[in-house]
């Protein structure tokens, strides 16, 4: 085994990422079927973030081609359904742009299908729609992609179950502590005050975050209906170590 | 300015669609000289492999260094073709694997060393958030002994959960558990 380098004496000022308490829905949600024998039992055991935490993978215009953000072409005709587009920026929780980092998203078609072999629900696939893009952001943090709004469609979970229309969205910001996989929901869904994993976010107002606003000025006249979506990631502080001989 | 954090949901069981990378398991091209292979099972409560699983990993490179801003001892230059991220959907019967190469032990910013070790992400249906576990390498005892993560986990049987066992030809073998008998440890970042 190779020493590590150790680091310079002096001070040193590494970033902290803030916690994120209470955001996120707690992993035990009874009420969400498939979390009965996946969520741990165990509770956490605190990770204090040290160097592989405050860094992670910067992803970017190496895994995409600027055609990946538009999820209506690519295929020989033109998929079904409301054609949308979905724009906004990728923000800390301090309100610094996150630019230069890689968003992936996947959904299903108008008709509420994935184009998934698990996928038994019986609504018709759509030969021109497959349903899955990326992007980078911009130096702002902006991101843009061109879709087709997803459909609502219904799951095992309880009786006459209905997922609410969505999008998932992957993000990697720019440390490991920053990753987070979410929904995008569409606005006044009548399916949100009975759907398990919308409601397992604690927050009434941190679930208000998942839903994307209409927006006629991104709405393209003759085209696609526009709607605006902020992603928030975990924002950072800077943390002064005194490190001296022997670490 | 203080935002609110967006909430985390569920990957859902058709991420298939969209986060699989052909290129995803290799962290370092096939053939790369030293490369390891870690691999293993994803199980639930019930002891059934879980095949909907994506498994990510984030690692320093053999020099115990990361590519990235942040790393405060400054640029470094990364082996060829390593890019420290790693990302393996599960198949059929819950199995995943990382082909990669072994990460140097890193200072810790709070005195110590940590020993060589990988962040690891699983996401899953039936995950609302993603789980957070590390592995360790079994033939690195000694290191293991002063790491400063694992000296904070009490219970030694708990403790080997994060443990990769070394095979043969390089191969170590990580089983995630995510719930109930042998449940690994999990963390909170």
């Amino acid at each position: 085994m190779t020493a590590s380098e150790p680091l310079a004496v002096g001070e040193l000022a590494v970033p902290h990422y803030h916690s994120a308490a209470g955001v996120h829905p707690p992993l035990d949600t009874p009420a969400y079927g498939s979390s009965r024998l996946r969520a741990p039992h165990q509770p956490l055991v605190p990770l204090p973030q040290r160097l592989t935490e405050i860094t992670g993978p910067l992803l970017g215009a190496e895994r995409v081609s600027a055609s990946d953000a538009d999820l209506t072409i690519g295929h020989a005709g033109e998929p079904l359904g409301e054609r949308i587009v979905v724009c906004g920026r990728v923000l800390d929780s301090d309100g610094r742009p996150v630019p230069d980092t890689l968003i992936e998203i996947w959904q299903a078609n108008a008709s509420g299908r994935y184009a998934h072999a698990v996928d038994d629900h019986p609504a018709p696939l759509d030969p021109n729609f497959t349903g899955a893009g990326r992007c980078v952001t911009d130096s702002l943090g902006r991101y843009c992609f061109v879709t087709i709004k997803p459909g609502a469609y219904p799951w095992r979970n309880h009786h006459n179950a209905w997922r609410p229309a969505h999008i998932h969205f992957s993000l990697f910001g720019r440390a490991f502590t920053q990753r987070l996989v979410t929904q995008m929901y569409f606005p006044s869904d009548p399916l949100f005050p009975l759907d398990p994993i919308f409601n397992s976010i604690p927050d009434a107002a941190a679930r208000q975050r998942l839903i994307a606003a209409f927006d006629i000025e991104l709405t393209q006249p003759d085209w696609a209906l526009g709607y605006r979506w902020d992603i928030v990631l975990r924002g950072r502080t800077a943390t002064v170590f005194e490190t001296g001989e022997g670490m | 300015m203080s935002l609110g954090i967006s909430p985390s949901q569920t990957v859902g069981p058709f991420l298939a669609i969209g986060l699989p990378w052909p290129d995803g398991p290799f962290v370092v091209p096939l053939g790369t000289p030293d490369a390891i292979v870690i691999e293993g099972c994803v199980y639930d409560g019930a002891g059934q492999p879980v095949p909907d699983a994506l498994v990510e990993t984030w690692q320093a490179d053999p020099a115990s260094r990361f590519d990235h801003p942040d790393d405060p001892r400054g640029p470094a230059v990364p082996p060829a073709g390593f890019r420290g991220f790693g990302r393996s959907a599960t198949d059929p019967a819950g199995n995943y694997r990382i082909v990669t190469l072994r990460p140097g032990p890193l200072p810790s910013l709070d005195g110590g060393t940590e020993a060589p070790h990988l962040d690891v992400s699983v996401f899953a249906r039936g995950l609302l958030d993603r789980v957070v576990t590390r592995i360790y390498f079994s033939d690195e005892a000694e290191a293991n002994t002063a790491d400063p993560v694992l000296a904070s986990i009490a219970d030694a049987e708990r403790r080997a959960t994060l443990i990769a066992a070394a095979g043969d030809d390089r191969h170590f073998t990580f089983d995630i558990r995510l719930q109930g008998e042998n449940e690994t440890v999990f963390f909170d970042v």
